[in-house]
């Protein structure tokens, strides 16, 4: 993992000091709260229905156990004990004072964690795969070129007043589990057949009002090019995207309204036009000094199989259950990739309390390197857990609440806070989560349905990524009625698509029995157990599963 | 409005008329004497100016809103492409805690509504002391001073 040297030091302490005073001059009474909304939405504190929110960086999702303790320490010490995991891998404190958010910004300071680029119309944290320097299929650990896309975009004088918030999002692995074609830029490593790594460069893609599929500009970009060329796009963006309406300003708006070939050929031109003295000054040394922070911990040398594993599997099928669902290949032989859910069934999905933190933290310092993941579907991951500690590993997460069989099940479901928190929201969110969780609680009606990912926004903001659910679900709000908009076929991985509407909406309490005739007609349908829910809209269509949902008696 | 240059309030030193772009490029062909300052507005291309950069002496960049960031944009655009250097000073919705970043875009004098104009500009100026990107400030940035020397 990156450490801090002096200078990210430097950097995070200063910021911390700078908001101190600003707050001061916001308590003081020397500025309006109008005056304070850009410093604070520069520092992730926002003005939400009941009280402000800070939301804390975790670059591409990555922490260490001090990390984790320290949100412990903020859950309990400045919060009502719990925190809540974003679907940018960051995480929420819903209930923290304003005047003692300096603390917490110097507390944060102490393990080098702060809440830059996590609001204002920056270039927001770099997101990653979950599994990064885990995953059986990748190519290379992206997460040193997210630390680099970090540093460059930390308080860029030229592009910290973007027409919108700006996200990129950066895999190398087949599987994308970063939904990088939904992100402003989308960075898709790739290795050239002379074995050289280089960027696809995906831009524009996004949900929101308007989703858009990100469009390829480029193949590869190689290392060496590659924060030039990111210039070149933000340029462009900066100089000539919409500022007159805020729904209109993300990239994707430009990309669509100049047209893909135009934009693509406006940032080439900008690339090309880049004199030696602008650009980026990014050393060999330095690219060689932040990728030996993520060299593979020291793994051992074991089999293939593991004796205890099997025995405790066949003595305790719930857990051999668990481990079926949660536990991922790994690159190393003999280590696997466990997803710690944080959506039991009937609570609001993303929540952690301080203790489930803690152990979380123990969990991850004695068993897995040291490091923890947060999934931008709001999960916790230990990455590099040994087979032979699986049984101790899951008997201490199921004491503490955390070992929900559900990784990329039915209940696994993604969701916004919505209208219980959120000021945008039209309608409430984790009502309807918790609800088709509890329709869907029984393990061998889960277990059979197999992957079905489910997300829900409470407004058209899709932070909820509902465009990208294969079913997605969309709270509207329709003359003070919450109705909820139903989607089919949306996918946020490599085959990424933008989910078409069934219908009408529908009140929410006919929301999971509705779901429930649409998950019957695909047990129906399928070919066998192997067809996923998404495979089968590939290969059928919408019609069938429209018919299910609207086929009430 | 108090105008900040070299971190002191100076009263300013360009008398005479600043033109639109669109004035400036109907000028400055015929009568660059006539044409040393120029303003402007965010979507004005500061290419334009190429042919005449050597004898402008002022371009005020408009911010109309703090939020409307094109401004940075053209900046560095003529620092650091065009490699104008006359003064580049900063109208319009600026904002004390933008300063910084206006400075390390290029700019050296900004139109700064308050009082206590120079002392918020020291502040300002102050609050950081390492950066990571390169930029029209000369600063050397975090990722090249790791490894110098």
């Amino acid at each position: 993992m990156y450490r801090y040297d002096e200078f990210d030091a430097q950097i995070v302490k200063e910021r911390a000091a700078q908001f101190r005073t600003q707050v001061e001059r916001r308590l003081s009474g020397d500025i309006t709260e109008d005056q304070f909304k850009p410093l604070r939405l520069m520092n992730g504190v926002y003005l939400q229905l009941h009280a402000y929110m800070l939301r804390i960086a975790i670059p591409y999702g990555t922490l260490r156990s001090e990390q984790m303790r320290k949100f412990a320490r903020i859950a309990r010490h400045y919060d009502k004990g719990y925190g809540h995991w974003t679907t940018r891998q960051n995480i929420q404190f819903n209930w923290v004072a304003l005047k003692d958010i300096p603390d917490v910004l110097d507390e944060l300071a102490e393990v080098e964690m702060h809440a830059i680029q996590t609001s204002g119309n920056c270039i927001r944290n770099t997101t990653s795969d979950q599994f990064a320097g885990a995953a059986a299929d990748e190519i290379v650990d992206p997460r040193p070129w997210c630390e680099i896309i970090r540093q460059w975009s930390t308080f860029h004088p030229e592009f910290s007043f973007l027409p919108r918030k700006f996200k990129i999002a950066v895999t190398a692995a087949s599987t994308d589990r970063a939904a990088v074609r939904v992100h402003d830029i989308g960075l898709h490593m790739r290795k050239s057949d002379a074995g050289e790594i280089g960027f696809e460069v995906i831009v524009g893609g996004g949900q929101g009002r308007t989703p858009h599929v990100g469009t390829t500009i480029h193949e590869f970009v190689t290392e060496a090019n590659l924060l030039d060329y990111l210039e070149a796009i933000m340029r462009v963006y900066n100089r000539h995207g919409r500022r007159d309406n805020k729904y209109k300003a993300r990239i994707k708006i430009l990309v669509n309204e100049m047209g893909a070939e135009e934009f693509t050929r406006q940032v080439e031109e900008e690339f090309a036009a880049q004199g030696s003295a602008e650009k980026i000054v990014l050393p060999q040394a330095e690219i060689d000094r932040i990728h030996a922070y993520f060299a593979p911990p020291a793994f051992e040398t074991l089999p293939e199989t593991s004796e205890g594993f099997i025995k405790a599997s066949h003595d305790d099928p719930d857990f051999a259950h668990w481990a079926k669902t949660n536990v991922r290949a790994h690159k190393q032989t003999g280590y696997g990739i466990v997803t710690v859910s944080c959506k039991p069934i009937g609570a609001p999905p993303g929540d952690v309390s301080d203790a489930q933190m803690m152990v979380a933290a123990h969990l991850a310092e004695t068993y897995s390197f040291d490091e923890i993941r947060i999934t931008h579907e709001q999960n916790m991951v230990l990455p590099h857990v040994k087979l032979d500690d699986l049984y101790t590993v899951y008997t201490e997460l199921k004491a503490a609440g955390l070992a929900t069989a559900n990784y990329e099940l039915i209940s696994d479901i993604i969701c916004c806070p919505g209208l219980d928190y959120c000021n945008l929201a039209n309608a409430r969110s984790i009502p309807v989560a918790v609800d088709l969780q509890q329709k869907f609680a029984d393990v061998e009606l889960q277990d059979d349905i197999g992957e079905l990912k489910i997300k829900i926004s409470g407004c058209i903001n899709a932070c909820g990524h509902h465009h990208v659910g294969h079913i997605g679900i969309l709270g509207v709000d329709r003359k003070g009625e919450e109705f909820y908009q139903i989607t089919f076929g949306g996918r946020a991985d490599e085959h990424a698509k933008i989910g078409s509407i069934a219908g009408p909406g529908l009140r929410a309490e006919d929301v999971p029995p509705a779901l429930a005739r649409v998950v019957d007609k695909y047990r129906e349908l399928r070919t066998d157990k192997s067809e996923r829910f998404i495979d089968a809209i590939s290969r059928l269509g919408d019609e069938p599963f429209k018919e299910a949902l609207y086929a009430a008696d | 409005m108090p105008l900040i240059k070299n971190g002191e309030v100076v009263s300013d030193p360009h008398n005479g008329e600043i033109h639109t772009l669109g004035s400036f490029l109907e000028t400055a062909p015929n009568d660059i004497e006539d044409a040393r300052a120029v303003r402007l507005m965010p979507d004005d291309d500061p290419h334009e100016l190429a042919p005449f950069l050597k004898d402008v002496e002022l371009i005020e960049i408009t911010f109309p809103r703090y939020a409307d960031g094109r401004g940075y944009s053209q900046a560095q655009l003529l620092r650091r492409r065009l490699g104008y250097k006359g003064e580049l000073r900063a109208v319009g919705d600026v904002l004390r805690d933008q300063l910084l970043f206006m400075l390390r875009s290029g700019f050296d004098a900004f139109e700064l509504g308050r009082s206590d104009a120079a002392d918020a500009f020291a502040a300002a100026c102050k609050e950081y002391s390492a950066f990571y990107q390169p930029a029209a400030d000369g600063e050397v940035g975090v990722f090249a001073r790791r490894h110098a020397g």
